[in-house]
């Protein structure tokens, strides 16, 4: 099994974003995926400069998969899908059929993103058909789910999970952070980026919920299946995915790297640091779950 | 420009045919729709009493089938698909794609229309429906603007159906993990958002709160009202902000009874009542006041804006069904977004 790391969902500002990739070439990481998924009003990082990391990457030995928006409403949005679908050099993640649609009209190949809605194998087989390589499960489902899909037969196509980071968990047309500022969407003056890791929402008894990130919706809690890393491997899920949180993930990503598996295993998620595994459990995503499935 | 309602039962279904509804929609007694409650929706038989009761009348009536089919249960889904072919459903309102490839392979002349939960929210989306299903309609999720809408419309291969009226769901529906986040059911995996055994209604003496799976959600005074704990419309704070503050959306229904115009402009070919857990006395209520408001803008469409202000009671009768009694346009407003 290998690492990747999905692209990031938040609003940093472009040196930021650069020194990041610059340290993430220097792990082990196999794949990277990059691009904007949540707001074409986000301006930071243009369209070249994504190419410009994608090239320094691809350089350092990085496989790179360009990603693309996951809500798309209007005509510009799908011309900027057009240019990415015709990078002409990298594969592309979509997270909405739209790029489905236009990758398999391009006949290039695609990784199909958590947020397309694949709750079956039969619906893995036609995205399969029409040119899917791999596929990212939603992160509502669970353990038993992906078993059950990718030992039904021959696996033509690879499977990857969501093991480390803030889950999306919804899209609006509203974007929270600029309503938490009283900003109209459209001079929202990127509030976003005030919100390096979202903003972190809490019910009247200081639990914490949700963390708001413009359009999209957050888990408060970070996904943690570090110990989970032995299982997936041996049930057959060919790359462990990693949601960008900030510098700290270079330190994770080597020590995972570096780990043997009955290490991993001893890493249970902590009860202080809000972390969640309760999707993979088959249970609330919120929940922990403080079993390490023992092989 | 079709009025489609929503029945939780015969009664509503009668209801809705009653107040002049153009089509209802329904759901099997099962985890196969995403209002999957206890006491709600129909047996095989009951749809097909339905099926006689809209022929008759010469109405339509659609099954819906908008949960995602789970491995190994594919054939609860699938037979759905083979009931409305054998009683000539007027169409399978769907998601899942297997399930419309299925219906598609098996009776192509079995109407299906793109369910909301599929999420398809431009012309790209719509193209690979129709493309590969023949979808003949596809229902908008409710983060569009009306200019969006009228934008999609003008290029879209397929008919088009919107929310009219109902419960404001404000994420893009089908996509949305909040209630299971809490719960560990989602209407795409569980068949309803926010399950009612996972809800508590607390009085703390001085308060009332509400929670899901233990999660406090709203918390009120007394004499304040509380609507039913969903994740998007709790009361919340921040580490700098510790006053609590409906920070996604307050309980507020959807009413785009004044869009009228421009939906028949762009040439919306469905409106949607949101409610099949509602009761029969909803479903009249809002039905009449929607069949009237349709009929009023066909018969002198220059005249419908002063007629709207002139009919108060079209908007009460809406907000006393409407949750919190308040009632929003939603996205299609840009201000809201």
């Amino acid at each position: 099994m290998k690492l990747s790391l999905g692209s990031l969902t938040y609003c940093w500002n472009k040196a930021s974003i650069f020194e990041y990739y610059q340290a993430i070439a220097d792990t082990s990481i196999d794949t990277v995926y990059l691009g904007e998924v949540i707001c074409s009003r986000r301006r930071e990082m243009k369209y070249k400069d994504y190419l410009e990391l994608a090239h320094m990457l691809a350089a350092k030995g990085k496989k790179v998969i360009l990603t693309t928006m996951t809500l798309i409403e209007s005509q510009s949005e799908i011309i900027e899908l057009k240019r990415i679908i015709d990078n002409g050099e990298f594969a592309i993640e979509a997270n909405d059929m739209a790029a489905v649609n236009l990758a398999s009209e391009a006949n290039l190949p695609f990784v199909c993103g958590p947020s397309l809605n694949l709750y079956n194998r039969g619906s893995l087989d036609i995205m399969q058909k029409l040119g899917m390589t791999r596929f990212v499960m939603p992160y509502e489902l669970s353990r038993e789910w992906l078993e059950q899909v990718i030992t039904q037969s021959t696996t033509p196509f690879e499977t990857e999970v969501l093991g480390y980071g803030y889950m999306p968990l919804a899209h609006s047309a509203r974007c929270f952070t600029a309503k938490h500022h009283q900003k109209p969407k459209l001079d929202c003056q990127i509030v976003c980026l005030q919100y390096p890791k979202g903003l972190l929402t809490q019910t009247q008894e200081s639990q914490p919920l949700l963390r708001l990130n413009g359009i999209q919706t957050q888990s408060a809690a970070k996904i943690n299946l570090i110990n989970q890393i032995p299982l997936m491997s041996k049930i057959g899920v060919d790359y462990w995915r990693l949601s960008p949180t900030g510098m700290d993930d270079i330190g994770l990503i080597n020590q995972i790297a570096s780990s043997q598996h009955r290490d991993l295993l001893a890493i249970t998620p902590s009860t202080s640091a809000i972390e969640c595994n309760g999707y993979w459990f088959g249970e609330a995503g919120m929940q922990i779950n403080q079993s390490t499935n023992a092989l | 420009m079709e009025l489609l309602c929503p029945a939780g039962n015969l009664a509503a279904l009668k209801a809705a045919f009653n107040a002049g509804a153009d089509a209802v929609y329904l759901g099997l007694k099962d985890d196969t729709n995403a209002r999957s409650f206890a006491g709600l929706n129909f047996s095989a038989e009951q749809i097909k009493q339905a099926s006689q009761l809209a022929k008759q009348q010469n109405r339509k009536l659609f099954l819906t089938l908008n949960t995602f089919a789970k491995p190994g249960h594919e054939g609860r889904w699938q037979h759905a698909i083979d009931l409305a072919a054998d009683l000539n459903l007027d169409a399978v309102i769907c998601a899942d794609i297997s399930l419309l490839e299925y219906a598609h392979h098996h009776y192509p002349g079995l109407p299906l229309h793109l369910s909301v939960q599929a999420s398809a929210t431009n012309v790209a989306a719509l193209s690979f429906y129709k493309k590969q299903f023949n979808i003949e309609r596809a229902v908008l999720p409710r983060v569009l603007s009306m200019k969006q809408v009228r934008d999609l419309a003008k290029v879209s291969p397929v008919d088009l159906e919107v929310f009219a009226f109902g419960s404001l769901c404000i994420m893009a529906e089908g996509r949305c993990q909040l209630s299971s986040y809490v719960t560990g059911q989602s209407p795409n995996t569980g068949g309803s958002c926010s399950p009612a055994n996972h809800v508590r209604w607390q009085d703390s003496g001085t308060d009332k709160l509400t929670r899901l799976n233990e999660v406090l959600i709203d918390k009120a005074s007394q004499n304040e009202q509380l609507g039913y704990p969903v994740v998007c419309k709790g009361r919340y704070q921040t580490n700098s902000q510790m006053t609590p503050e409906y920070m996604l959306e307050s309980p507020t229904s959807l009413n785009t009874i004044g869009l009228i115009p421009e939906l028949a402009q762009a040439g919306i070919r469905s409106l949607k009542i949101e409610g099949r857990q509602r009761s029969p006395a909803y479903v009249t209520q809002v039905t009449q006041v929607w069949r009237q408001a349709i009929d009023t803008y066909f018969q002198s469409p220059e005249h419908f804006n002063d007629k709207l202000n002139n009919q108060p009671q079209w908007h009460s009768a809406l907000d006393k069904v409407s949750e919190g009694q308040v009632t929003t346009l939603g996205a299609y407003e840009r201000q809201w977004q």
